[in-house]
């Protein structure tokens, strides 16, 4: 286990020649291979690591600048492109993929002089709450290893919980960042829609997908997203506003904070969590902020929303994989219907199917207007009501789920229990708002309870800084 | 709405996916129970209300028409389940 707990404070030990990025390279690899069993890392760059360790420290030893991540070892979701390296989206049907070019995140990340570890196993196409989807074999979650990590970027939780690398990289579209993030007690960041580039990003639904950190820290999230945010020319739908520094932002004041009805006091909600969010309210209360309860009579309508519009951009995004260009081809095809249909049908796991036919129905002549653009006039709903909320207060505050991890297996049978797992978490993809979970408490059998907070878009800077300010 | 084998299969050949007998009958399961679900929204009032879109605020985002950021040929068919040296292969499509 390194004993650096933020990349600053590494830096510091760093340039100070107390230890190299070769020693902490080879001290993750090792306690990598010690927890093999997890099976957070689906492939381990462990040569290259080493290479670029070497380098590093003689770049430093040098004297030449030092980028803003030196020696920071991060791993990557496995849905995120690094060229000449395998990219699977815990899919088999990408399983002999081999990107041939690097996200904008990767290329940002190299660039600051970041060491890119492994790849990280998650639920198949980031669809799914518990990494029980991965073509792969599920996730354990450190703590007990008979409960799941959260989902979708489970790996990425457990290698940051269970101290594999520094930090992540996890990519949230209806809480697969935060939701694991609280499952293992960590800090995740899902930033402003388009704040950070897709590019590089494997699609499940484009007008929610987000890449963000998962850290021990605000602070080192904070730090990587200043580095990895911001306009890219291979991505329209990222913002062309500058990029504040978040790591130098501040939050002195007091801060007013929404509580929406229906979300502490909602019927899914276990005990435990209740609790720990009541008394996190209290705590902000005497700390001199204010948190009061503010009407929201939609929290029934977040996941319908959610699967209608999530499953129609899914249905479309992944008819790439059809078998002909890249990706698995099934041996069993004779002609071209059955190269798309077998491959895709021996391809796609249970769930992705579920969802390719969901987004297709409500897609489908018909039904479009019933499903799909009703959903679309819900999202304006929500939109306005949350930006109305954001002229009163700086932040809104909830639990990140309605549960500690559950166990293994314990949801697989029956989808709409799982989705519920990301009651709180859609909102903030819903709207394009940033949202993070802190990890603020532990259950009776000591288990991680996060807590989530959502500014207006484009706060991200502001959000992080009061998450900082209180301790996280 | 209730689901039926025929909407089923309609979707299957719609989204090139294929089920057997059991899985057909899972399938429609989970699909009967998500759209209960997502029945739910028949509950809120949208009248008047446009379809929300685009989540991004900035319009035409335009750059200069240079010729960038293509792949080469031999990465592109890097990948490919089955190619020759300048083309994808597939199975034959257009049968004597």
């Amino acid at each position: 286990m390194s004993s650096y707990n933020t990349i600053r404070s590494l830096q510091t030990a760093l340039t100070a020649g107390e230890t190299t990025v070769s020693a902490i390279v080879d001290l993750y690899i090792k306690t990598i291979d010690a927890k093999k069993q997890l099976n957070a890392f689906l492939e381990v760059f462990t040569e290259e690591a080493q290479q670029r360790a070497l380098q590093l420290d003689a770049k430093r030893k040098s004297g030449q600048p030092l980028g803003k991540l030196h020696g920071l070892v991060i791993g990557i979701k496995d849905n995120i492109c690094y060229a000449g390296h395998k990219v699977t989206g815990g899919s088999k049907i990408l399983e002999n993929f081999t990107s041939i070019y690097n996200a904008t995140v990767v290329e940002r990340l190299l660039a600051e002089d970041a060491i890119i570890i492994g790849r990280l196993n998650c639920d198949e196409f980031a669809m799914g709450s518990s990494n029980e989807n991965s073509a792969y074999g599920n996730v354990k979650n450190a703590l007990d290893e008979t409960l799941v990590p959260g989902g979708s970027s489970g790996g990425s939780a457990v290698a940051v919980q269970a101290d594999l690398c520094h930090a992540t990289l996890g990519s949230d579209t209806g809480g697969s960042i935060r939701q694991p993030a609280s499952f293992c007690g960590v800090v995740g960041v899902k930033p402003t829609y388009g704040l950070v580039s897709r590019y590089g990003l494997l699609a499940y639904a484009s007008s929610f997908d987000q890449i963000g950190p998962l850290t021990k820290s605000v602070e080192d999230s904070a730090l990587i997203l200043e580095v990895i945010a911001g306009a890219d020319e291979f991505d329209s739908t990222a913002s062309q506003k500058p990029i504040p520094a978040y790591t130098s932002q501040t939050f002195p004041g007091k801060a007013k904070i929404a509580v929406l009805k229906n979300t502490v006091d909602h019927p899914g909600i276990h005990a435990d969590v209740k609790q720990a969010t009541e008394t996190f309210i209290a705590d902000l209360k005497t700390k001199g902020h204010s948190v009061e309860e503010v009407a929201f009579d939609l929290m029934d309508y977040l996941i319908p929303t959610y699967y209608v519009l999530t499953t129609a951009e899914a249905s479309s995004n992944l008819a790439r994989y059809d078998g002909v260009h890249f990706g698995f081809r099934s041996p069993n095809a004779v002609d071209m219907e059955t190269v798309y249909k077998k491959s895709r049908s021996e391809g796609f796991g249970k769930e992705v199917k579920n969802r390719i036919m969901l987004g297709t129905f409500v897609l489908s002549s018909g039904y479009y207007d019933a499903y799909y653009s009703r959903a679309q006039k819900v999202r304006r709903i929500l939109k306005e009501q949350i930006r109305a909320i954001f002229k009163d207060y700086d932040f809104i505050l909830m639990p990140t789920a309605p549960s500690v991890a559950f166990k293994i297996g314990e949801k697989t049978d029956d989808p709409i229990a799982m989705y519920l797992a990301d009651i709180y978490t859609v909102l903030a993809n819903l709207v394009a708002i940033p949202g993070l979970s802190i990890p603020v408490a532990n259950d009776a059998q000591g288990l991680p309870i996060g807590i989530q907070l959502m500014s207006d878009k484009f706060e991200d800077g502001k959000l992080m800084a009061f998450a900082k300010e209180i301790g996280y | 709405m209730d689901i039926d084998n025929g909407l089923v299969d309609r979707l299957a050949e719609l989204s090139k996916l294929e089920f057997n007998a059991d899985e057909k009958e899972r399938i429609k399961g989970d699909l009967q129970k998500i759209l209960n679900l997502v029945e739910k929204l028949n509950e809120v009032n949208v009248d008047g209300v446009e379809p929300l879109k685009y989540m991004n605020d900035d319009v035409n985002v335009l750059r200069e028409d240079e010729v960038k950021g293509q792949v080469s040929k031999a990465d592109a068919l890097s990948n490919a389940p089955q190619r020759d040296s300048d083309y994808f292969k597939v199975p034959k499509v257009i049968k004597k």
